[in-house]
């Protein structure tokens, strides 16, 4: 029920709307969060639990609370008791069938003996084949949401952040952390869990609220303070940097800040801890934290009689802010006394609570305040350890690294003022220590004593989340699990959705009194991160890749060129009639975009050693204006890449590589010049963007381009493999080679990128007549298999070495050295490999599907189709392939087998190439 | 992520880097027997102890550069 104004609220009751929940509307506030809107229109269950199917409801109505995550639209696992309701949100529960009133499911309370501790394992491990029969049924009970098939709408982001300092906490003691170090002069971020910087304040009293005002007046005006609300630091990692998931950026879903702070100030307060009692999971069970905040903050009066055991201050206020939200308190019962609740009592929500003076309270809540948690995690990732501390009730930080400092409630107790004052010394030394200053000891706020109460004499849920009781935990025991980490992976307590937030101790506490050591002996299980669940979507970010696109690229789309994602590059594939364009090459001339060439121009005195030492073949007499082919191995002898390289000057190469290779060659020529000859002097400068890269190719390429140049292209003048500087359409600067690739005579242009697409139209302008088409990567690829040209990466792979690529004749084993050279020395003298060759499939009309297998003897595979196409040149369909060195003698028929399970006999060709292996046309 | 300090830009995330792979020397190709070279090629040390390690500064200044790290520790010697 909705309370008058409270004078803490978080809600703007100006502003009203609806929302559904479960299919029907319920109103609510601006500020509401699903969850205190459902509480004021007297919903009490939010949810079933995982394996028992029982009731769930508020608990810890904040972020943590186990019992009411829904399903928002189409984004599951919503916290409903943190996400802020919004006009028309459509809230439903999740796995709950039929209907959250009545869920079949249930059952499970009847059966529950037969998923005790370890009922993953025992349930579901034989028969094996069963299992996906299992999972099916597993996940009808999982009380997972429903992901959507379809991404998400909105923007994910990630952002980077160097403060000097960061806090983690926005409560008094990180607040005042954050002003004394933003008043010493650095970069704080400052970073709060709730959607206002305040911690407990937020729900406290007038003198907390006073308290607040002042501290966050006083944030708001300090310089250097960034503030992220409605974010939580997931994580410390290697190198100090601290990962921050911001929920409520403006314009994205949700972005992860990922910061590098000097000093790293952690001062997340206290959880409180629930009681592990029969019925503690009741819909009607609260923590006394959450009765004050849905008081004090949502207006929401949590039921009509109460009865609170309290054994702190925590407690006591509540005891004041029921009765002054008009519950009538019908009994406090104090474990500081003595007092205890024996069990609660009730099936759909409480009803009455037993307590330890033999009396029965009927009541529709109970109120626990046992104790509390210090989420230490953040600390243990960073280093540091956890302690035991038995007079507080709760373990406290020890040994931080010297760039992690705890302030406020993780490391002590005290009033408002005295963690305003801790907080105050931790900003302080955080600023020396963000200085480089020798670290200074920070006297540490003593922790007040609190009894011991983490379970009572009944059998209570312990992990809320999962569905862990405390004789689950004790049966584990039993079992002979006995140390925490074995009970933690065998009943899955601690393992779900709270991560242990809320049970990790209270799992202890059963797990050391079951085995009979103390706490302190049990210890801990491991926290890491994430410490709360981070959405792939934000770990995947916003993709800043980077695609790449010729200067032509708008020519072709304009002309209907189908694209080809190739790497970044887009590439067209074809315009239209792939084959079409081919027999444009063959018989007239064609052009093609080929700027995603690598291409790197070499400078200095030391450049042919390099090319002498990177390429497998030779280079030191390569003469001024001449290129030539090259193929690089790594130094296991495989065939790393391979383009031509020419010599445009005395000390002036520009050397080209395949697309896909530019940046590993740019990298590996980089590696080799820092670090195996530093004393060289060559440098590199990468081209590739800076020419468009035209290829023009066919028998009448020489009449279009001498159009458009001054270049004298005479084949005296201009002969194959020479590389001429000059005009093309005007533009200056154009570096021009002669070179085949396809197989017909071709000219290769590159010039300057920002001239691309006028060289381009001009020799579509000009070469009309000649019947010009441009071809695309799909036209090209079927020319250069016609040739026999290999394509590294596709007919060679991470094993072929330069002998096995056909690459004999290239490799120089008589150089003093070169990259590679003692393997392929060594693979010369055997035979134990594949060999790349010529194939011609007997039937013209079959064409195998590349990677189609070569086999022998029905089954065994010898070897693999890789590349294969119909050839429109000669009407029959090509292939190369890589072959058992034994079979690849010219003549040998071997038998390739097809996906649909026919086995066709190939033909093992005398040379790689189909058409012109003499090479008659390209020299022409 | 691990800060690498790289001698040109100073201390980056690890992140901006390549991992090249174990610092080693490159045999003389005319007399290294086949175990020397496999070795060179296959055989890493990989012990729980200070290793120099080839980095490349792939996002920054495209520099190799050699890092002194503990391989149980991930502590970078200066
Ligand atoms: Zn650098």
């Amino acid at each position: 029920m909705r309370l008058p104004p409270q004078p803490g609220e978080a809600i703007d009751r100006t502003t009203a709307f609806t929302f559904t929940w479960d299919g029907r509307s319920y109103p609510a506030y601006a500020g509401d969060t699903i969850a205190s809107a459902l509480a004021a229109a007297g919903v009490r269950v939010f949810s079933r639990s995982l394996k028992y199917h029982r009731p769930r409801g508020l608990l810890t109505a904040d972020f943590h609370d186990p019992g009411c995550l829904v399903q928002v639209g189409d984004e599951p696992n919503v916290r409903a008791a943190h996400r802020r309701v919004e006009p028309g949100m459509t809230v439903r529960p999740q796995a709950v069938w039929p209907s959250l009133r009545w869920d079949v499911k249930s059952a499970n309370q009847l059966v529950g003996k037969a998923l005790t501790a370890g009922f993953y394992y025992k349930t579901f491990i034989k028969p094996r084949p069963l299992w996906p029969a299992y999972e099916r049924v597993l996940r009808r009970f999982s009380p997972g949401g429903e992901v959507p098939a379809e991404p998400p709408d909105g923007r994910y982001d990630q952002r980077y952040a160097h403060p000097d300092v960061l806090v983690a906490g926005g409560g008094p003691a990180g607040l005042a952390a954050a002003l004394a170090a933003a008043e010493a002069g650095l970069q704080v971020l400052l970073v709060d869990e709730q959607h206002e910087l305040g911690g407990h304040l937020l729900w406290g009293d007038d003198g907390d609220r006073a308290a607040l005002r002042d501290l966050r007046g006083a944030v708001a005006a300090a310089d250097g303070i960034e503030v992220l609300t409605d974010a939580v630091v997931t994580g410390r990692y290697d190198g100090g940097r601290v990962v921050v998931l911001q929920r409520s950026a403006p314009g994205v879903v949700e972005r992860l800040v990922k910061a590098r702070p000097r000093v790293l100030v952690a001062a997340p307060g206290l959880i409180e801890r629930p009681y592990v009692v029969a019925g503690n999971d009741l819909p009607g069970v609260l923590l006394s934290t959450a009765a004050r905040r849905l008081v004090n903050r949502y207006a929401v009066r949590p039921g009509q009689r109460a009865v609170v055991l309290t054994a702190n201050n925590s407690g006591d206020a509540a005891v004041g802010d029921l009765t002054r939200a008009g519950v009538d308190v019908r009994r406090v019962l104090d474990a500081r006394r003595g007092d205890d609740v024996v069990r609660v009592r009730g099936r759909r929500g409480v009803r009455a609570v037993e307590c330890s003076d033999g009396s029965t309270v009927a009541c529709d809540l109970l109120v626990t305040a046992v104790g509390w948690t210090a989420p230490t995690s953040l600390l243990t990732m960073a280093g540091g350890r956890s302690r035991y501390l038995a007079s507080a009730a709760r373990f406290v930080p020890a040994d931080l690294p010297d760039d992690v400092l705890a302030a406020g409630g993780i490391v002590g107790d005290g009033s408002t003022a005295d963690l305003v004052a801790h907080g105050r010394a931790v900003g302080h030394e955080a600023a020396r220590r963000a200085r480089g200053l020798p670290p200074a000891h920070v006297a540490d706020l003593e922790p007040g004593p609190h009894p011991e109460l983490f379970h009572g004499r009944s059998n209570g849920i312990v992990d809320l989340a999962e569905d862990v009781s405390a004789d689950d935990l004790r049966a584990a025991v039993a079992e002979g699990y006995d140390s925490i980490e074995l009970v933690k992976r065998y009943t899955t307590a601690t393992m779900g959705p709270t991560q242990g937030k809320l049970e990790a101790v209270n799992t202890i506490a059963v797990v050391a009194a079951a085995t009979g050591r103390s706490i302190e002996e049990t210890g801990t299980t491991t926290g890491r991160p994430p410490y709360v669940p981070v959405s792939l979507g934000v770990l995947a970010g916003r993709r800043y890749q980077p695609v790449r696109r010729s200067p032509m690229h708008t020519w072709h789309v304009e002309h209907g060129a189908t694209p080809l994602v190739a790497g970044a590059w887009i590439r067209p594939d074809h315009y239209g009639d792939p084959a079409g364009e081919v027999c444009a090459v063959r018989q007239g001339v064609g052009i093609i975009d080929v700027t995603p060439l690598g291409k790197l121009a070499l400078h200095g005195p030391d450049v042919a050693d390099l090319l002498e030492l990177l390429y497998v073949n030779r280079w030191r007499k390569l003469a001024v204006g001449s290129v030539r082919y090259g193929v690089m191995c790594t130094e296991d002898g495989v065939v790393l890449d391979d383009g031509v390289t020419g010599r445009l000057g005395e000390d002036r190469y520009l050397m080209t590589t395949t697309s896909s290779g530019a940046t590993t060659v740019e990298h590996w020529v980089e590696r080799w010049l820092q670090t195996e000859r530093p004393h060289w002097q060559v440098h590199l400068v990468p081209m590739t963007d800076a020419y468009a890269s035209i290829n023009v190719a066919g028998p009448r390429s020489r009449e279009l381009v001498g159009r458009l140049t001054d270049i004298d292209l005479a084949p005296e003048a201009f002969p194959y493999m020479r590389v001429r500087l000059g005009r093309v359409a005007g533009v200056a600067d154009c570096v021009v080679w002669r070179i085949g690739f396809t197989g017909e005579l071709s000219f290769e242009l590159h010039v300057p990128a920002a001239f691309g697409q006028r060289v381009w139209e001009a020799l579509l302008e000009v070469g009309a007549d000649l019947g010009v088409r441009p071809f695309g990567v799909e036209a090209q690829r079927i020319l250069r298999l016609e040739k026999g040209h290999l394509i590294v990466g596709q007919d060679t792979d991470g094993l072929t070495q330069a002998y096995g690529a056909g690459l004999d004749w290239a490799v120089k084993l008589d150089k003093d050295d070169f990259v590679g050279k003692p393997e392929l020395a060594w693979q010369r003298a055997r035979d134990d490999y594949l060999v790349l060759v010529g194939l011609q499939p007997v039937d013209p009309a079959v064409v195998p599907p590349e990677s189609c297998q070569i086999i022998e003897d029905g089954q065994r595979i010898v070897g693999r189709v890789t590349s294969s196409r119909m050839s429109p040149t000669l009407d029959r369909a090509v292939c190369l392939g890589l072959v058992a060195a034994r079979l690849s003698e010219p003549g040998t028929t071997v038998t390739v087998l097809l996906p649909d399970g026919r086995r066709v006999p190939v033909l093992v060709m005398p040379q790689l190439a189909h058409v012109d292996p003499e090479g008659v046309r390209l020299r022409g | 992520m691990m800060l690498l300090t790289c001698p040109h830009c100073g201390a980056r995330d690890a992140g901006e880097f390549d991992y090249v792979g174990e610092r080693r020397d490159r045999p003389d190709v005319s007399r290294a027997t086949e175990q020397e070279w496999r070795g060179y090629l296959y055989l890493r040390g990989n012990r729980a102890d200070w290793t120099a390690e080839l980095w490349h500064h792939r996002a920054g200044c495209e520099r190799f550069l050699t890092v002194v790290r503990h391989l149980g520790t991930d502590e970078v010697r200066g």
